[in-house]
Order: C-alpha cells, then structure tokens, then sequence
C-alpha cells in the first residue's frame, strides 16, 4: 500500500467512526422520545384574582427593582392593564409604563402623548389586569430556541441562560403573550420567571409580596393542600389565549372577553 | 472514485470533525437533556444554580420588626397595615449594614396609586376612599397633613 492511499483509508476510517457516535451524542433518540416526567414534587403556578386589583402598580415596582430592570427602561417583566368598558358599548385599555407608577388618572393613555379623558358617569365596567410570564406547560418560546438557552426547569418554571442566549429574538416573536423583551443591559432575552431565586428559597415573589391586597398568588400544583391548588382546582379561573395549546400555568380569577 | 469527488468529500468529512471537535471543547460538560426532553429540557444545567444565586433585595415586613417596632406597631392598628414597608422604602437589601439608611418615598404619587379616585366598578380600587389629586390640597406632600403610618382622619377636619 502506498503511503498516500494509506493516510486516505485512514482517514476515512477515522472519520467513518467518529462521526456517527459524535452525532449520536447530540441527539440520543431515547432521551428524545422521553416524555415529561411526572415524578416532580413542585410544579410552581400563579392565581391573579383581577377584582381584588387596585392597580396601585406596587408589584412592578417591586418587579423591576428586585430583577434588576432597569428602572426606567420602558420593558418590565410583569405589567397591569387597565380595562374600561363604556356604555356606548367601546372599550379602552392602557397600560403606561407597564403600570410601574399605578393609574392616578382617569386618562386612558392613548400613546404617542394623547390621552382620553373619561367621564365616570360613562363607564359600564372597568378593572385592572395584571400580567406576567405564564410559564407554560408547553412553552413555545422554548420550542423556537435554536441555541438551547431558554428551557424548563423540571419544576415548571422557564428560565434564561444569559451566558448562551445569542439574542436572535425567535423567542420574543415566538411568545403569544409578549412577556419577553431584551435586556437592555446584557441584550438577552429577559422575561419573567416567578422569582427563581426566591420561590427556591421558600419565599414570595417580589410582586406577590408587594402586592397589598391579595390579587396575586403562588403556589404548588403538585401539593393538593396548597390553597392556590385548591382554588384552581375547585373555582371557576380562566386562562389567557387557550386557543394556542400552550397550556399557561398563570390562572385568572374574573377575566373578560377582551382580555387577551 | 474519481479524485474531483473524492476530494472535496474529504474536505467537507473534515470540517464536519473539527466542527465536533470544537463542540467538544466549547460545549459546557453540563450541557445536556433533562426531564423534559429535548424539546423542552435541553439546557446547561449549571444555570439554574446561577439563577437560584441571584440576589434578593426585598425582605419583607418581619425583617423591620426588631429595629423599626414602633412603626410596625403603629401600621398594624391601620387600614395601611396591608402595604409592605419596603413598597415605600425601596428594597431592604442588608439593610442597616448596607444600605445604612432606607430612602423614604414622600411624593404624592406614592399615595396616589391607590388613592386618586377611579370610580370602577368590578375593581378593588372602588372601595378605597379615593380623592381629586386636583382638588385635594395640590402641590402639598400627603404626609405633611396624613401619617402613613396611622392614616387617621381623626382630629384632621
Ligand atoms: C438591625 C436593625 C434594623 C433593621 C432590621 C431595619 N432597620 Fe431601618 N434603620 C436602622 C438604623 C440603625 C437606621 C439609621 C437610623 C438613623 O440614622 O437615624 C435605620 C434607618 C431607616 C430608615 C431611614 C430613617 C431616616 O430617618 O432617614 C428607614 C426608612 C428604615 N430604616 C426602614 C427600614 C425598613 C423598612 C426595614 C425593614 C425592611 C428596616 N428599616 C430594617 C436599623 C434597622
Ligand atoms: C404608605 C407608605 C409607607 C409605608 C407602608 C411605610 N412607611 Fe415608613 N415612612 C413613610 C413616609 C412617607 C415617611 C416619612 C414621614 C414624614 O416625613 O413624616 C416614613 C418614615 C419612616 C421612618 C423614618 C422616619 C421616622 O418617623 O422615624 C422609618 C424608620 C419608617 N418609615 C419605617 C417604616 C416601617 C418599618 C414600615 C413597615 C412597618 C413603614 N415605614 C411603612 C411611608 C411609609
Ligand atoms: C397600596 C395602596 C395604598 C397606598 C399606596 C396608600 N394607601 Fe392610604 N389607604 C389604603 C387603604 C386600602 C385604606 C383603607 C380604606 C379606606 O379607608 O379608604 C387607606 C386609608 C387611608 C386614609 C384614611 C384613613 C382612615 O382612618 O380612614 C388616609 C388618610 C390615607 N390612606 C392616606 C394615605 C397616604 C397619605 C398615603 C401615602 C403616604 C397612602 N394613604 C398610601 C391604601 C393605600
Ligand atoms: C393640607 C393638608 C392635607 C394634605 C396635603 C392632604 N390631605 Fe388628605 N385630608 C386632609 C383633611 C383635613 C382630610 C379630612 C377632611 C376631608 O375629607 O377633606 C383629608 C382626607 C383625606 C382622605 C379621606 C377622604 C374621604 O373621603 O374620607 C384621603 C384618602 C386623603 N385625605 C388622602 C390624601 C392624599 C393621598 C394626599 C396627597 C395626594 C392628601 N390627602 C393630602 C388634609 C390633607
């Protein structure tokens, strides 16, 4: 054998090894085909009762400073709605600056500077709706990562790799909830992720801590004796956008068909 | 096999093993599928451990009650009793060693995010006695004439 053909066998044997067990190490088709594992013990879930809300906006306050947003960047993680229905059968919702500063006027911010005044003789119903990331059971934003820097933790909650998130945005388009933005300090992708930090150490979150009236709540779905599992499982809650499958695990007590 | 083919065949084999290579070291050793498959579990699992780091700022009102009593105890017989110290005075950090004083929020806005009259119904923020921010001694700060602590109205008129 001649030297040349030598190395080019080699080669090809070399690679002809190689090259299949690597591949095999990016993907293992028994841990792909491997379903959710329900042996958890913490399956963390959130329950907004919207009539208690005052929309005093303590929570996103609270919110930004405990999560290092910046404060006056206009990205948060959770935000409130204001809804107000009028008898002439329209409806206004606002929501400026996420509600970071509370709703001290009757102006509906219209954007762009404009307001609109309404008379409170005019309104048929009107609340506040707090939103924040629904930590979805089947997580789109997830799906969509081509990197491997957003996922689910085994109880529940989606979480961001900032150090290989490489901000393509895919998850930002690919959330039908619009909780995720870019950092604008580190410019990953940021969302909410129920306090990680301090729901693992048996704390509140921020904004269920802040909160003065009870609108928000966590708790465990997989502890039966858990009084927010409790409600979901015997109230009448809803949750945001049903239609797309992604199983939100943020339940509202008292939405309304305007509230997407 | 021709050499035209056999070549570039050779060149593309290549780069294909020094791009796994390259994955072997650049890739974290902790980077793999978990519980929940590779649709959903695919993550460096060091990141959680980096994510439950993460500092907490905000204490909570037991934290005040050693130093703070008297405030605690004066809240406590208001309807203010609800709202957190630190939804006023910021985040408590390690408060006194670090910050060693808390900042005090006297602006009316403070108080205007519950208390600017929004006539809603269906919303908590009916039942809380509401004022005209307008009309209500503008350009005064609310706690001039109001203690936060004891909001009472008592002797006010
Ligand atoms: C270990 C004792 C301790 C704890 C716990 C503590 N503080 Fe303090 N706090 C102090 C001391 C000491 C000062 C400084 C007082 C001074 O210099 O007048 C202070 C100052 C303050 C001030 C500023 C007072 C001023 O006159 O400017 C505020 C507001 C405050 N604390 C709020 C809080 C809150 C809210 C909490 C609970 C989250 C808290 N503190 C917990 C000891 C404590
Ligand atoms: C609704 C908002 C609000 C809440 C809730 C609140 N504070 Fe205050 N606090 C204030 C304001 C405003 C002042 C300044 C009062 C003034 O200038 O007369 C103040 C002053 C203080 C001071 C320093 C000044 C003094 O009078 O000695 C301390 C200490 C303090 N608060 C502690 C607390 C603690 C502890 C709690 C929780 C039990 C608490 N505060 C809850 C608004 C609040
Ligand atoms: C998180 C919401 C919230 C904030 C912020 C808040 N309050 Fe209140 N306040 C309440 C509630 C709830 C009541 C009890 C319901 C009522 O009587 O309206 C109340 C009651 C009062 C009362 C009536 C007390 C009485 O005896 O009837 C006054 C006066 C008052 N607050 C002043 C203030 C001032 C001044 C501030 C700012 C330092 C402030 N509030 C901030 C929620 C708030
Ligand atoms: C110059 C003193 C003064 C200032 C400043 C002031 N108030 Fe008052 N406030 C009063 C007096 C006096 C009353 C009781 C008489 C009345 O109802 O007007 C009162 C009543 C209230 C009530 C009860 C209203 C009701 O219907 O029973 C609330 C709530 C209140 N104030 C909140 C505030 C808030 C919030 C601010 C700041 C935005 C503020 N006040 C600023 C003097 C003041």
């Amino acid at each position: 054998m001649k030297r040349r053909e030598f190395l080019k066998k080699a080669a090809i044997g070399v690679a002809g090894i190689t090259l299949p067990l690597a591949a095999l190490e990016i993907v293992n088709p028994r841990k792909m085909f491997a379903g959710k594992d329900d042996g958890a013990k913490v399956r963390w879930v959130f329950l907004v009762d919207t009539y208690k809300c005052v929309g005093c906006g303590l929570c996103v306050k609270a919110c930004k400073n405990e999560n290092e947003i910046p404060y006056d960047a206009n990205v948060t993680r959770t935000w409130v709605e204001r809804y107000v229905f009028t008898k002439d059968g329209k409806f206004h919702a606002d929501t400026p600056k996420g509600a970071r500063d509370g709703f001290i006027t009757s102006k509906i911010d219209l954007g762009q500077g404009k307001y609109e005044d309404i008379k409170s003789e005019d309104i048929q119903k009107a609340f506040f709706v707090p939103k924040l990331c629904n930590q979805c059971e089947n997580p789109p934003c997830v799906q969509v990562c081509p990197v491997g820097a957003t996922y689910q933790t085994p109880d529940g909650v989606v979480l961001v790799d900032r150090s290989w998130c490489i901000g393509c945005g895919y998850c930002i388009m690919g959330c039908p909830y619009g909780v995720r933005f870019f950092h604008p300090k580190y410019h990953t992708a940021e969302k909410c992720n129920f306090c990680y930090h301090r729901i693992t150490k048996g704390l509140k979150t921020a904004c269920v801590q802040a909160c003065p009236f009870g609108a928000r709540q966590i708790g465990n779905m997989k502890d039966p004796k858990d009084p927010v599992t409790k409600i979901i499982m015997t109230e009448r809650v809803g949750i945001l956008k049903e239609e797309y499958g992604t199983k939100p695990q943020v339940f509202y007590i008292g939405l309304d068909r305007e509230v997407k | 096999m021709k050499n035209h083919v056999f070549r570039p065949l050779m060149v593309v084999l290549g780069l294909i093993g020094l791009v796994l290579i390259f994955r072997l070291f650049y890739v974290p050793k902790d980077f793999s599928s978990h519980e929940n498959g590779y649709m959903y579990g695919w993550y460096r699992t060091g990141n959680i451990e980096e994510w439950k780091a993460f500092k907490v700022k905000y204490q909570g009102a037991e934290y005040c009650k050693d130093c703070h009593a008297d405030k605690l105890e004066s809240i406590s017989q208001s309807p203010h009793m609800i709202i957190q110290c630190e939804n006023c005075h910021g985040p408590a950090f390690e408060h006194p060693s670090d910050p060693e004083k808390l900042p005090i929020d006297r602006s009316r806005g403070q108080c205007l995010r519950c208390h600017a009259k929004l006539a809603y119904p269906s919303s908590g923020r009916a039942s809380i006695r509401g004022i005209d921010p307008e009309q209500h001694n503008a350009g005064t700060e609310c706690v001039s004439c109001h203690n936060p602590h004891k909001p009472s109205l008592e002797g006010l008129k």
